[in-house]
């Protein structure tokens, strides 16, 4: 340090000089190979969601098919084999490859820049989670294709995934994308809580955090602790398969249960790992288009925090018809019960926020007031299938069907399109339109709602989920139309989206950088956000910095201008603590997710491509992490 | 003859089904499901109303008259903050209440089900993919039998149903008497079921148990005692002795193929227990577990080819010259 040369800091130069030089050094790579080795958090999100949807748009097309196969009684639009693979297809896209990602994906996006930081933590680890999940999705689509897709539904219960009940590999297939896709998701926690904890702009204290990056916060802990469990379990259920371990075959000493209690203590946080990160949507959305900050900050983020802990606590409300003891069962019906509150809580405190602000009623708060609607719709259902009574009626018909559906489309699908209509502007700089975003919200509602609230009414009248066709003698066929006839209205709302987000691409209004007046930092910035996200890093003296602070931000000097430098700051006060290094762009990320993808694929075939792919896997890894010589952190 | 025209009876209720709902969870006809529609419909108004509640305050909060004052944004009015923030935890506390009087009420309502009942007739049910296999059980053996997919119970009766499976995770579940049961390898499971009155109650597994999980329904068919025990009667017996030589030919292709290997006839040589039992095939209402009714047609045309009218059944199609397929058609009506 002694006989350092003068070293050049961002606050030697002027804004023009020094956003040009930080451009220089946040740039991606330009040709091909430069952009497989993007490490820029923007990019790599993008890459996400532009993958999140496509897997939308195949499971959205299987839930169509399965829908004109059940539109009419003993229909053969489809034979029973493909409509298992359908229908497990549809669950595992879109519980694994969309919903989960995706929310990830908007984290990967937003955090960084709401905290006020220039990279995300690990940006290399975040490369790599993409390319992992990629090739997960990938691989399982080709199964389909080529007519192996998994058909033992998106829980895969045994025994009937033993290879006894199915053999051939479609089980396999579907154990070894969970492996993919939760490496990429704990990749994506462990990155959004390290970046969240140490990364924040000086001022961010606890206290000043938005409401969204809490969410981000929050569901990235459920993350690191509900996904093992399912990576144990498929892999249990793997090895049962290719090795012969009999943890689930039940004449060789195995049990049946066991894959289901693994799996949702795993399943149950996974609604929420989707649902938290939504509501911190509504949370951002709302006080923006109420137009004052949101009612009773401190309650909505302890809401947050107590779904999460709750959650990991009522996973056997999905096997309340195993014929498991009773008093057992009644704690879960009150645990399954009590996850209501927090929600209540949160719903409470929006409909205040909306109360006492003046609502602006552009398309981002319509999809919000339709999540409203149909959220608690399906949390009072969720209500009812708490209860062990009525839960041995309506468990596994199509009144579950109709119930998840509404939390999950209702509770995180309407606020992740109210969110595309919300940052839209800063991700690509322009405005998509109001018009069709109207159009696109009305049809998405009334078409969701006919596809799914007759769903409810077929399930109390007998039908059970997971049947490919059903006899012209049960009274289901109208309501069963009906569905279907909504189903198609509901697909059409999305290709709306799709068109409005291509023409807003094309020649959408220049957004500038807060088109809504919101409060949060990301609006401070550029739309769309140059390499290095802010050129001053800014100092944050309140909860709403960009509505405290109607001219400049005050921003923090120090960074080196010639180097890719993050400021660390400290857990709770989010004093200026470190500078730190951010890695350049690489290939080897990719080469490490193509190396253990492969490997994941071969095992499915022999055990033995776990010692060969150990090689490849090691020089791949070595190559990630062979120290380039730059200086260590420096405080 | 009573059989006979309990048959008819049969086919008559069945072919009405359109009309009344034999699978329904809104139609109870049996005491477990009649308290559980109970307790469903005391949530369902419950929470529609509260449900209605919400929307009404997200209405208001939308569309109520404002002061024409700058936004709110930095200077919420403290003390109006602070009364919303007493109205929410008044809701809040609402919320918990009517929480907990939902949770009293189903675990009373749970316990009550778990209650040993005093039963007469015990059933045993083995989920098979994909059909039902049925044993009455009794103290002496020679009162037991067994039979498939339609269950015959004395109304006003508690009958205690035991649950096995030997494959893979089944769901016995007959809506209008009463709510679900697992059917899991290596557990023992039970339901006690009381139809209030005689009728046909049509069930089908409600765990996706593989490719035809669609076709593995049964029916419970509630009769009066004497109804009842006059089938029973008829079902101890064995099959009845072939009479014509139409008949005979069709008992003897029925022996002499592959039938023989999987399915019993009591009283004659097939004693195969892969498949149904199908000693008094003919009293049956439905084929393949419901899939088709029991009609001289339909069972000519599953005979000949399983797969066309239930793919993957585990039924091969047996290649029968035309003159045997129907004589073995006869001959399994014939086995009342």
């Amino acid at each position: 340090m002694s006989a350092a040369p003068k070293v050049l800091r961002d606050g030697d130069l002027g804004d023009l000089e020094l956003d040009e030089r930080l451009r220089a050094l946040w740039q991606t790579p330009r040709g091909f190979i430069g952009w497989l080795s993007s490490v820029d958090h923007k990019q790599i999100a993008i890459r996400y969601i532009v993958t999140a949807f496509c897997f939308l748009g195949l499971a959205g097309l299987s839930a169509i098919i399965m829908r004109l196969q059940l539109a009419t009684p003993d229909a053969h639009v489809v034979g029973p084999d493909k409509y298992d693979q359908l229908f497990t297809m549809h669950g595992s896209t879109m519980m694994f490859l969309f919903a989960v990602p995706i929310m990830q994906a908007f984290a990967i996006y937003l955090v960084p820049l709401m905290v006020g930081t220039r990279e995300i933590a690990f940006p290399r680890l975040n490369a790599f989670s993409y390319w992992m999940y990629l090739f997960g999705g990938v691989f399982l689509w080709c199964c389909f294709f080529s007519n192996n897709g998994p058909d033992v539904g998106w829980f895969s219960y045994t025994p009937l995934a033993l290879t006894k009940y199915n053999v051939g590999h479609r089980a396999d297939f579907w154990a070894q994308m969970i492996t993919y896709t939760e490496v990429a998701g704990l990749a994506v926690a462990v990155q959004t809580i390290v970046t969240i904890f140490k990364l924040r702009a000086p001022g961010m204290t606890l206290d000043r955090i938005p409401i969204f990056v809490w969410g981000s916060l929050v569901t990235a802990f459920m993350v690191l602790f509900a996904m093992p469990a399912v990576m144990v379990v498929s892999t249990m259920l793997i090895l049962d398969r290719l090795v012969g371990t009999h943890f689930f075959d039940v004449s060789l000493g195995g049990d049946s249960l066991l894959f289901q209690h693994l799996f949702w203590f795993f399943g149950h946080p996974e609604v929420y790992i989707i649902f938290l990160p939504a509501t911190g949507f509504v949370s951002a959305i709302i006080p923006t288009f109420a137009r004052r900050p949101i009612f009773g900050h401190t309650a909505v983020v302890l809401s947050l925090i107590a779904t999460a802990f709750m959650s990991f606590g009522l996973w056997v409300h999905h096997m309340f018809v195993t014929g498991l003891p009773r008093l057992g069962e009644s704690f879960f019906t009150a645990s399954s019960m009590a996850i209501a509150v927090p929600s209540g809580i949160q719903i409470f405190c929006w409909i205040a926020t909306l109360w006492t602000g003046r609502p602006r009623f552009a398309t981002p708060l319509l999809f919000v007031l339709g999540f409203i609607f149909n959220f608690v719709i399906g949390g009072l259902t969720g209500v009812m299938v708490a209860s062990v009574p009525i839960d041995t009626q309506v468990h596994d018909t199509f009144f579950v069907v109709a119930h998840f559906h509404y939390v999950l489309i209702g509770g995180a699908v309407f606020p992740l399109v109210a969110a595309i209509y919300y940052w839209f502007p800063k991700v690509t700089g322009r405005m998509m339109s109001e018009t069709l975003g109207h159009w696109n919200f009305w049809i998405a509602f009334i078409g969701f709602n006919v596809a799914f609230f007759p769903m409810h009414i077929l399930g109390l009248e007998g039908m059970p989920r997971r049947v490919y066709t059903y006899s012209a003698e049960m009274p289901w066929a109208g309501l069963n139309l009906l569905s279907t006839i909504g189903a198609i209205v509901f697909f059409v709302s999305f290709l709306l989206l799709a068109f409005n987000m291509a023409r807003g691409l094309m020649r959408g209004a220049p957004a500038g950088n807060n088109p809504w007046d919101a409060d949060s930092l990301e609006w401070a910035t550029a739309s769309p956000p140059a390499p290095q996200n802010f050129t001053r890093i800014p100092v944050v003296t309140g909860p709403l910095p960009l509505w405290e602070n109607r001219d400049a931000l005050p921003a923090v000097a120090g960074l080196r201008a010639d180097r890719k430098e993050v400021l660390v700051s400290t857990l709770t006060e989010a004093e200026p603590d470190l500078r730190a290094t951010s890695p350049d762009p690489s290939i080897w990320p990719l080469l490490a997710a193509l190396a253990i993808g492969a490997t994941f694929l071969w095992s499915i075939y022999t055990p033995w491509a776990v010692i060969y792919g150990a090689l490849p896997i090691a020089i791949t890894l070595t190559g990630w992490f062979w120290p380039k010589g730059t200086k260590e952190d420096e405080s | 003859m009573r059989g006979l025209a309990a048959r008819g009876y049969l086919v008559a209720v069945l072919s009405l089904s359109s009309c009344s709902p034999l699978q329904s969870a809104l139609a109870p006809e049996g005491d477990t499901a009649d308290a559980i529609a109970w307790l469903f419909w005391f949530f369902t108004i419950v929470c529609a109303v509260v449900w209605l509640i919400v929307m009404v305050l997200l209405w208001i909060s939308l569309t109520r008259k404002r002061p024409d004052s700058p936004d709110p944004q930095l200077k919420p009015d403290r003390s109006r903050e602070r009364r919303i923030g007493i109205v929410i935890a008044g809701g809040i506390g609402a919320t918990v209440v009517i929480l907990a009087v939902f949770t009293g009420a189903s675990f009373f309502s749970n316990k009550s089900f778990a209650e040993p009942r005093p039963h007469g007739l015990t059933i045993k049910i083995t989920g098979h993919q994909w059909w039902w296999q049925l044993n009455y059980e009794a103290h002496q053996a020679d009162q037991t039998f067994e039979t498939a997919n339609e269950i015959h119970i004395p109304a006003g009766q508690a009958v205690r149903l035991d649950f096995e499976s030997p494959d893979v995770i089944h769901s016995f579940w007959v809506p209008n008497l009463a709510g679900k049961q697992d059917l899991i390898p290596g557990r023992f499971t039970e339901l006690t079921i009381r139809a209030d009155k005689a009728g046909i109650y049509r069930g089908q597994c409600a765990e996706y148990c593989g490719i035809q999980h669609a076709h593995m329904a049964m029916y419970v068919v509630a009769q009066e005692p004497q109804d009842y025990a006059a089938w029973r009667a008829q079902q101890l017996k064995p099959a009845v002795v072939p009479k014509s030589a139409e008949l005979r030919r069709g008992q003897q292709v029925f022996i002499s193929n592959a039938c023989a290997l999987c399915h019993t006839i009591g009283g004659t040589s097939a004693g195969g227990h892969v498949g149904p039992d199908l000693t008094h095939f003919g009293s049956r209402m439905t084929i393949a577990a419901g899939t088709a009714r029991n009609s001289f047609g339909n069972l000519t045309g599953w005979i000949a080819d399983p797969q066309h009218i239930k793919p993957y059944t585990r039924m091969p199609a047996v290649a029968l010259s035309g003159p045997d397929l129907i004589a073995v058609s006869h001959y399994l009506e014939s086995l009342k």
